[in-house]
């Protein structure tokens, strides 16, 4: 039975709940709903809500446990001799799985029923082949431990399967039970479920704070095991990338940083200086009919997908500015190599930006209030003198949130990088060369063939979680700064 | 009530500083402003008085051009300004402002030191040339200003530290050191407490040797003690103009009688 | 005692030196501001003019239209009909009827050429014989009979009649001759060779690096929709819980100042973040399959869920208090006046969020890298709901990446062409926002 028709199931013994919670408690009444203390739709939510809530909790928890519960118990059915020869547990319980897989596709095709699978002997049968006849390749042949690991993966899938519909069933019937004998027309129906919810209401604000320690941990986890693996000295303070996936590799993040800050430096001189004075022009200068015409315009910019710029830098910018600094370029000076370089990823970056700082910059810089510029505008100044020396230092704060915040993005953005920075790992002043990125170096480490316990793979997680950090730390100073700023005219 | 009999004599003899001549101000579709004529004096304090909503605001702000920021905004008519039309067209606002200064309602300083406030004008305007040709404007002005003592010893500290009654003293300082020949001054006293009322009109007083002040105020009696010109606006009409103890004494206009005495208002 | 004495500014008539330079700058300041929303709108004009015409042409294809014989004694040598024997023909036994056909035009056009039987069916898409095979499986009655049918041209020759391919450009392409385009020119003259508006772009399948030409963005389509559909069912109502609760009946204690820099900073996050986070907890711990639209599902709700709290509690916010105390005053409680009279009023704004907030995570690809939605051909259609949310499959964005990793200007065209469609989709999506918005606002 899958998960979907124990969903199904549950929620079938709420709907039942909710037939009869209502029927009682109306009989409770002697049928004249006025008795009651709640609307008769309260008892019956209260029956449906006792059954499905607990009983989904439940199964929502074992979901996340069972794979965890499982792997440790079939990690110690695993002799180390086994362990020795593979490198590492992950890689034997990879093979496990995919050998548990390779039988249950087998039984489900009808090649072998439950019970041959649960007794082939990797001795007496060819396993190997047999899973190949119904479509599950496995690289190498299955060793006997592995196979009896696999085995008893499977048993205790399926034993954890049966025990998990049994126990949320039974809850699901408990909590009917409970809520139908509480049901009588002087129980505070309304309350209870009211309460109940007030609760569920809670739980999904606290999804954000889930999220968050989800993000956390799960880059936590295997950066730990990435510092196992390689020493966090070179990681953090070595000086050169050079993955080598036969092993023995250089890892180390600063020229990643240093490339991923140089493209985030070259947006921002593109994005800053125009976002901003875009922002002042529209909201200092332009007359009403302009500012409906051109604002939205330049918010279209910022709702294009960011695959849609990063193919702009491939196939547009890249080669453009090839055609006037490559060999045979314009200038003649073949000073670039190829189309990708820390130029073309930052001019188009910076243009996905323009929209971001104008339209944060237009929000604060209208924030200031109307009787500073009346005050500079009595006194004579232009309205420019009026802007430089009175609205910009009132609203500087404000301005350096947006443009950090825009920075934090110009970081952690993948795609335009991806497709037109590069994948040379290098310290370099030249915008015109080839360089990459923390996004490009996740995104290639985590997409290509290695394994998930060679420090090439794991290295993206330590590489995500910097990104994390670094990210979050811009966003927090700059959402402070900001808020700091707003406090001040309200 | 200001009592200056031995004023009323010279009164006359002044110069006319601003001669507006039937102007017409338009909001959009609303006008405003209807026919307004009147002469302003030099070195005279002119008050303009009016139920809320008169008008006598937005003509106060026609007088520098401020009305200018205001894209709806729509004026016609004749304002001369030492016989010179400060509409026309090769007039630049800048220009007149400088020579026109103007103090708002609510105390706006800017988020500056003190003293950047007071330098500011000046050095738009290019005042000075050197560092102490600055420092000597500024001090002369929080003089003026009748804030010097007050502030002397912490002139970079910001000038949004002040109370309102300084920030208001501030704020005339600073239109006084760009040495304007005309003063507005947009009910400069309505955000403030009795105490710094007292202070802010007898600056006033004071600084009527200088210049050609022109004050908006809805309060008759601070009409009454600063001003020796009063004009009396009702629904964009200039009712009446005239001395100021006449209007308060002996209003020819049975509309500046009833606001006078509370009937409307 | 006028100022006549005093040297300042004499006459307001002409303005002075000073002034002229204070101007001189201010235009300056002015101009500066133009031009950068001049540099802005003409961005936005070289992006979407180098969409259009780049993408256009992917709408468009060059098809060739030959009269087949379908050789019984090729296809069917028992002549019984039977689908398990002429499946038994593979590819390859359909060529030569493939050949027969240019044949016979070449004969019927009386167009001279030397080219080779083998080289003449060059110019056609590498899918040709798959495509006729197809027909047959499907009515295999055809079998014996003359048909017209249709053929994909290869996707230089296509390139050829949309000026991307030239004579010069071909000097070192193996795949396609001279000859062959001369060949191609009097295919055209005769009218046997047509360029014809493309369906199975939009509609089709994904096709192998070989055949850009069969390529479409159909499967795709289908791996978003699924995608939305879980994005929907779950950012929604989660997203309107929590506005409720942080709205309205959160208490202003530490957890929830927690919970409120949580969402602000998670809508910050970047997206990659979120493709990590999906790649170890749902494919690494919890088994989900690699490359499921569900997987894709569950991280982009996790990425939209911040921007449709953000907007839902602007919405809330904005339905006036005095309708809560209205309601509380006749004896609601505090549930009621919510679920009642304040969420009913605030769902027009809440509409709009969640239609933003669906139409970035459309276009969002960076996490759908992480999680597998790349590097495959999805060939077929999902069939139903669970298929469509379980198999591997791509998605819009995804797919468009993998064009243009392919190194081919005909896949180039492709991607442009991708970006039209999901452009379409965007634009279309925001176009309901701001009618939602404009229709049902209420100022208070």
């Amino acid at each position: 039975m899958s998960v979907f028709w124990l969903v199904l199931i549950v929620f079938a013994i709420a709907a039942v709940a909710y037939v009869l919670s209502r029927a009682r408690a109306m009989k409770s009444a002697e049928g004249d709903s006025r008795k009651l203390h709640s609307l008769p739709h309260f008892y019956a939510a209260n029956g449906a809500l006792s059954a499905a809530v607990p009983a989904l909790l439940v199964l929502a928890i074992w979901l996340l446990a069972q794979p965890s519960v499982i792997n440790s118990s079939v990690a110690r059915v695993i002799p180390d001799h086994v362990l020795e020869q593979s490198g590492s547990l992950d890689l034997v319980m990879s093979d496990v799985r995919r050998v548990a897989d390779g039988l249950d596709e087998a039984v489900r095709q009808g090649a072998m029923t439950n019970a041959e699978a649960d007794d082939v002997r990797a001795g007496l049968t060819d396993v190997r082949r047999r899973l190949g006849d119904v479509g599950v390749a496995l690289g190498s042949d299955v060793r006997p431990e592995v196979l009896y690991a696999a085995q008893r993966y499977r048993a205790l899938n399926s034993t954890g399967a049966l025990l998990r519909n049994i126990v949320v069933i039974l809850i699901a019937l408990v909590g009917f039970v409970l809520s139908y004998s509480r049901t009588h027309k002087d129980f505070r129906a309304r309350n209870v479920v009211e309460k109940g919810i007030k609760v569920l209401l809670m739980a999904a604000a606290s999804l954000a704070i889930l999220t968050t320690v989800g993000i956390v941990l799960s880059m936590l986890f295997e950066t730990v095991n990435f510092f196992k693996l390689h020493n966090w000295r070179d990681f953090f303070f070595g000086t050169t990338w050079a993955p080598n996936f036969r092993g023995d590799s250089e890892l180390s993040i600063l020229p990643l940083l240093w490339g991923t800050l140089y493209i985030s430096i070259i947006a921002l001189l593109v994005a800053v200086p125009i976002g901003l004075f875009a922002a002042i022009y529209l909201s200092e200068y332009a007359g009403p009919k302009v500012r409906a015409f051109a604002k939205p315009l330049l918010e279209i910019l910022a709702g294009i997908p960011t695959i849609v710029y990063g193919l702009f830098a491939l196939l547009t910018v890249g080669p453009l500015l090839l055609n006037i600094f490559g060999a045979e370029g314009l200038l003649g000076v073949g000073w670039m190599g190829g189309a990708t370089s820390v130029l073309t990823a930052g001019i188009v970056m910076g243009i996905m930006l323009i929209p971001f700082v104008s339209s944060l910059s237009d929000d604060i810089i209208n924030s200031v209030p109307q009787s500073m510029r009346d005050g500079s505008l009595g006194l004579g100044a232009t309205k420019s003198e009026t802007i430089r020396q009175v609205v910009i230092p009132a609203a500087l704060p404000g301005i350096v949130g947006a443009i950090l915040l825009a920075a934090s993005r110009a970081i952690g953005e993948t795609m335009i990088v991806v497709m037109g920075a590069g994948a040379i790992a290098k310290f370099s002043l030249n915008p015109l060369e080839t360089m990459t990125t923390i996004t490009t170096r996740i995104v290639s480490q985590l997409t290509g063939d290695g394994d998930f316990s060679s420090p090439e793979t794991l290295v993206a997680f330590a590489l995500g979680l910097t990104l994390f950090v670094l990210t979050l730390g811009l966003n927090v100073l700059a959402l402070y700064i900001v808020r700091k700023y707003r406090e001040q005219y309200e | 009530m200001y009592d200056a009999p031995s004023l009323e004599n010279t009164l006359d003899q002044k110069a006319i500083k601003i001669a507006a001549t039937d102007v017409q101000v338009y909001y959009g579709d609303t006008h405003a402003i209807k026919d307004v004529s009147v002469q302003i004096q030099d070195n005279t304090v002119t008050a303009f008085i009016g139920p809320s909503g008169c008008g006598k605001s937005t003509f106060l702000r026609c007088l520098n051009r401020m009305n200018d920021t205001i894209d709806i905004c729509r004026v016609e008519g004749k304002i001369l300004l030492d016989n010179e039309d400060i509409y026309d067209p090769k007039v630049d606002p800048v220009q007149l402002r400088a020579k026109v200064g103007m103090v708002f309602q609510k105390p706006n300083p800017f988020p500056k030191s003190i003293y950047d406030n007071i330098a500011y004008g000046p050095k738009i305007h290019g005042l000075a040339r050197t560092k102490a040709e600055l420092d000597e404007i500024v001090e002369k002005s929080l003089r003026r200003g009748a804030i010097w003592d007050e502030v002397k010893d912490r002139l970079q500290s910001p000038g949004t530290g002040l109370s309102g009654g300084q920030q208001q003293r501030l704020c005339i300082a600073r239109a006084i050191a760009t040495e304007p020949e005309v003063l507005l001054m947009d009910e400069p006293c309505s955000a403030l407490d009795p105490i710094a009322t007292a202070q802010v009109e007898e600056l006033i007083d004071e600084l009527r040797a200088n210049f050609s002040v022109v004050i908006v105020t809805h309060s008759m009696q601070q009409a009454a003690r600063v001003s020796q010109k009063t004009a009396f606006f009702h629904l964009g009409n200039l009712v009446e103009y005239g001395d100021t103890s006449q209007i308060f004494t002996t209003p020819v206009d049975p509309r500046t009688e009833s606001y006078i005495t509370g009937r409307i208002g | 005692m006028t100022d006549a004495s005093i040297p300042k500014a004499s006459t307001l008539l002409r303005p002075d030196a000073r002034t002229k330079k204070r101007n001189a700058s201010e235009a300056r300041f002015r101009f500066y501001g133009m031009v950068a929303i001049g540099i802005g709108l003409t961005m936005l004009l070289v992006l979407m003019f180098t969409i259009l015409t780049k993408g256009v042409g992917a709408f468009q294809q060059t098809f060739i239209t030959l009269q087949v014989e379908l050789l019984e004694n090729k296809l069917d040598k028992t002549g019984a009909r039977d689908l398990e024997l002429i499946k038994k023909v593979s590819t390859f036994g359909y060529a030569p009827l493939i050949a027969g056909g240019f044949n016979k035009v070449v004969a019927d056009t009386g167009i001279q050429t030397t080219l080779k039987p083998k080289d003449q069916s060059g110019i056609l898409s590498k899918s040709a014989p798959a495509q006729l095979r197809d027909y047959v499986l499907n009515d295999p009655d055809q079998i014996g009979k003359t048909i017209e049918f249709e053929f994909l041209a290869n996707s230089r020759v296509d390139g050829y009649l949309k000026g991307r391919v030239t004579r010069e450009s071909i000097a070192n392409d193996k795949n396609i001759s001279v000859e062959q385009l001369d060949f191609v020119d009097q295919l055209k003259q005769a009218g046997v060779l047509k360029k014809r508006f493309n369906m199975d772009f939009i509609l089709g399948a994904d096709a192998s690096d070989q055949r850009p030409e069969a390529a479409g963005m159909g499967v795709a389509m289908a791996g978003s929709f699924f995608m939305m559909l879980v994005v929907l069912a779950l950012a929604l109502p989660i997203g309107v819980a929590a506005s409720i609760y942080l709205e309205e009946f959160a208490a202003k204690n530490w957890i929830t100042d927690i919970i409120e820099v949580n969402i602000s900073n998670l809508a910050a996050v970047p997206s990659i973040v979120f493709g990590i986070l999906g790649l170890a907890v749902f494919i690494n711990y919890m088994h989900l399959p690699q490359s499921a639209p569900l997987v894709g599902g569950l991280v982009l709700t996790l990425m939209t869920l911040p921007t449709i709290i953000i907007s839902t509690r602007a919405s809330l916010k904005a339905v006036p208090p005095s309708i809560r105390d209205a309601a509380l005053g006749l004896g609601a409680s505090k549930m009621q006046s919510v679920f009642h009279h304040v969420l009913p009023l605030a769902a027009p704004g809440i509409l709009t969020g969640t239609i933003i907030g669906l139409a970035q995570a459309l276009g969002e690809t960076a996490p759908l890298l992480l999680i597998g939605m790349i590097g495959f051909i999805a060939s077929n259609a999902p069939g139903g709901i669970s298929e469509g949310l379980l198999s591997p499959n791509s998605a819009m964005p995804a797919q468009i990446y993998e064009w243009a990793k392919r190194a081919d200007p005909a896949f180039y065209e492709r991607a442009w062409g991708g970006i039209i469609i999901l452009l379409v989709f965007l634009v279309t999506m925001n176009t309901i926002a701001v009618i939602l918005r404009r229709r049902f606002e209420r100022r208070w």
